[in-house]
């Protein structure tokens, strides 16, 4: 894509998701669309981080785990210290980025479905670490957490605050769809950086990446930890948004879309994730129609996708070129 | 501390026929197979329908159970995933596959069957209650004829031609589409032995636990967990992982029991420190 092009794109989606919808929102009416898309923005960023660890060669089932976690480190910093909400989204980021370097030097190793495997189980360890340590107060999970106070530099107020608010859920549908443009921006950046194309060559075969000299060790540990905080960030954003947080706010099922997203959109694809996340979030919502007919025709459909473009929604556009 | 023992026999030998199906499926065709845990659950409900429902003899049931999932087991392999694994880029892509059709027979047994806890008569009456032990007989005959499903099973793999096929296909694809195996027909079968096998064990299962819509997915994760230990693609350590697991829970459950509820952490976390050191279970093949 040429340069030009390019900008008209990027252009194009900004207009869209921050004019386009809000004012398709206002004509329809359908206020509860702020909710759903913000959702959806704050899981496409936790798949793009999934996604990552797909480009370096593993299926990571573990993004759950970082997300519970970074929606935990919020919750905690605003209910018992008093920071501000806005201090605590980079910090729950950090603390998931280090996390996962603790955790990913030795389970990154592992290959093939054993890391998937053992990030599966990560997942489960999450949830019963939330059961069972005092701090984060068990089933009962971490209720009633204020809303995101105002942002001002120098007496300017560049962010209002959201309990001022007729309705927060714009401000939520902007802060996370404002926090996925810049992911998906850093991202495309990232993957057609040198370190994305050294990625590119652990995907394909680790030990000649090695041979020639690249630090795979480290390659790894950095991608992990770039792809946890992008959970982390998504599970506190999406806890402030619901206002609570319990230990199955983030499950195995959870892990599991996310991953599914990435599979749906395409590996091949940085932009997979978030067409992945759109449609199977609201091809599932469509769906509530059909009642309790509603997992059998999602589950029918998604076998059928998959017959039909084992490589993506997004391997649409290259097929075309083929022929 | 016998009974402990007893106790984890017995788990170990329903546990270690969960996982040596899915070590199966995965040796032969490097496919997790998310949905493993629905199979046995739809096992369990088919037994539950002929033993409990029809009334017709046990062993019956069982067996019906094995065949139903033998057949739904090859017809996934050759229409769903042959298709998609010769399509796709991407060898991964077999998860979603896996996982869809996880959520497709969560859905039609939750429609057939209901989202109630359904339990069968016993088999056996009676609790056996000797050297220290409290041991239902049901129990036992369960665990026993489980572990008589293992030795078949390996007898199978062992002496007959398609085990023989099958072990080669595990060890080397190419080499054994060489010698003139057919690989498609051998990993058909191997497919439909490998749901046979959960069918089986939920058949058996269902007449002391009881079998619910819902816990398909946990038997799944704690499948996935037996053959992290043993080793993914190697019977044997299938078999390893399954009794080491129904072991720990078993020893578990009983020294862990003043803490409250935390003996699943504890075994996860000692998975992620065992598989750290040994990245490929105890006898694994290098490379998963």
């Amino acid at each position: 894509m040429s340069i030009s092009r390019r900008i008209i794109a990027v252009t194009a989606f900004l207009i869209l998701v921050f004019a386009v919808i809000p004012i398709l929102i206002a004509v329809s009416g359908r206020k509860d669309f702020y909710y759903t898309l913000s959702s959806v923005a704050l899981l496409s960023m936790a798949s793009a981080g999934v996604w990552l660890t797909f480009h370096i060669g593993r299926i990571n089932i573990g993004q759950g785990a970082y997300a519970l976690m970074g929606g935990y480190v919020s919750a905690i910093l605003v209910m018992s210290y008093g920071v501000s909400f806005w201090w605590t989204l980079p910090l729950a980021g950090l603390f998931c980025a280090l996390a996962s370097i603790l955790i990913g030097l030795p389970i990154l190793r592992l290959r093939g479905v054993y890391f998937a495997m053992v990030t599966l189980v990560l997942t489960e360890v999450a949830r019963l670490l939330a059961l069972a340590l005092p701090v984060t107060q068990g089933a009962k999970g971490i209720t009633s957490i204020p809303l995101p106070g105002a942002v001002e530099v120098f007496g300017l107020t560049l962010v209002p605050d959201f309990t001022m608010m007729e309705n927060p859920r714009i401000a939520f549908y902007y802060l996370s769809v404002a926090l996925m443009t810049a992911c998906f921006a850093l991202m495309h950046r990232l993957v057609n950086s040198r370190i994305g194309h050294i990625c590119m060559s652990l995907q394909q075969n680790e030990e000649l990446a090695s041979s020639i000299g690249i630090n795979i060790a480290q390659i790894r540990v950095i991608a992990y930890a770039i792809s946890s905080f992008l959970g982390g960030l998504a599970g506190a954003v999406f806890v402030a948004a619901t206002q609570s947080v319990y230990p199955s706010s983030f499950t195995v099922a959870d892990s599991i879309n996310f991953m599914l997203n990435c599979f749906l959109g395409g590996l091949g694809y940085v932009f997979g994730p978030m067409l992945g996340t759109l449609v199977l979030y609201f091809g599932w919502n469509l769906l509530f129609e059909t009642g309790r007919f509603q997992l059998l025709i999602y589950s029918a459909l998604m076998i059928a996708l998959m017959l039909v473009l084992p490589n993506g929604l997004l391997s649409l556009g290259t097929l075309r070129k083929e022929r | 501390m016998e009974q402990v023992v007893a106790n984890g026999l017995y788990l170990g030998a329903q546990y270690a026929l969960v996982a040596l199906g899915l070590t199966l499926i995965f040796g032969l065709m490097n496919v997790l197979n998310f949905a493993h845990g629905q199979m046995y659950v739809l096992g369990g409900f088919i037994t539950y329908a002929v033993y409990g429902q029809l009334g017709l003899p046990f062993v019956v049931a069982v067996i019906a159970s094995g065949i139903t999932l033998a057949i739904i087991g090859g017809f996934m392999e050759r229409f769903l995933f042959r298709t998609v694994i010769r399509r796709s880029h991407r060898e991964e892509s077999t998860m979603l596959l896996a996982a869809a059709t996880a959520f497709f027979f969560d859905a039609v047994i939750l429609l057939i069957f209901g989202e109630k806890q359904r339990g069968v008569p016993k088999i056996v009456k009676g609790v056996f209650n000797d050297f220290g032990i409290i041991l239902p007989y049901d129990r036992i005959l369960v665990g026993l004829l489980a572990g008589a499903i293992i030795l078949g099973f390996i007898l199978f793999m062992k002496y007959t031609k398609p085990g023989r096929a099958m072990r080669a296909l595990a060890q080397d694809r190419m080499a054994a589409q060489l010698m003139g195996v057919e690989v498609n027909r051998y990993t058909m079968i191997g497919f439909a032995l490998g749901a046979m096998l959960a069918g089986f064990v939920g058949g058996l299962l269902a007449t002391i636990t009881g079998i619910n819509s819902g816990i398909g997915g946990p038997i799944s994760i704690k499948a996935f967990m037996m053959i992290m230990i043993g080793g993914a693609g190697v019977v044997s350590g299938a078999i390893a992982g399954g009794f080491i697991l129904g072991m720990m829970e078993s020893v578990g459950l009983t020294v862990l029991r003043q803490y409250g509820d935390v003996t699943y952490l504890v075994i996860f976390a000692a998975l992620m420190v065992f598989l750290s050191i040994r990245p490929n279970g105890l006898m694994g093949k290098p490379w998963g």
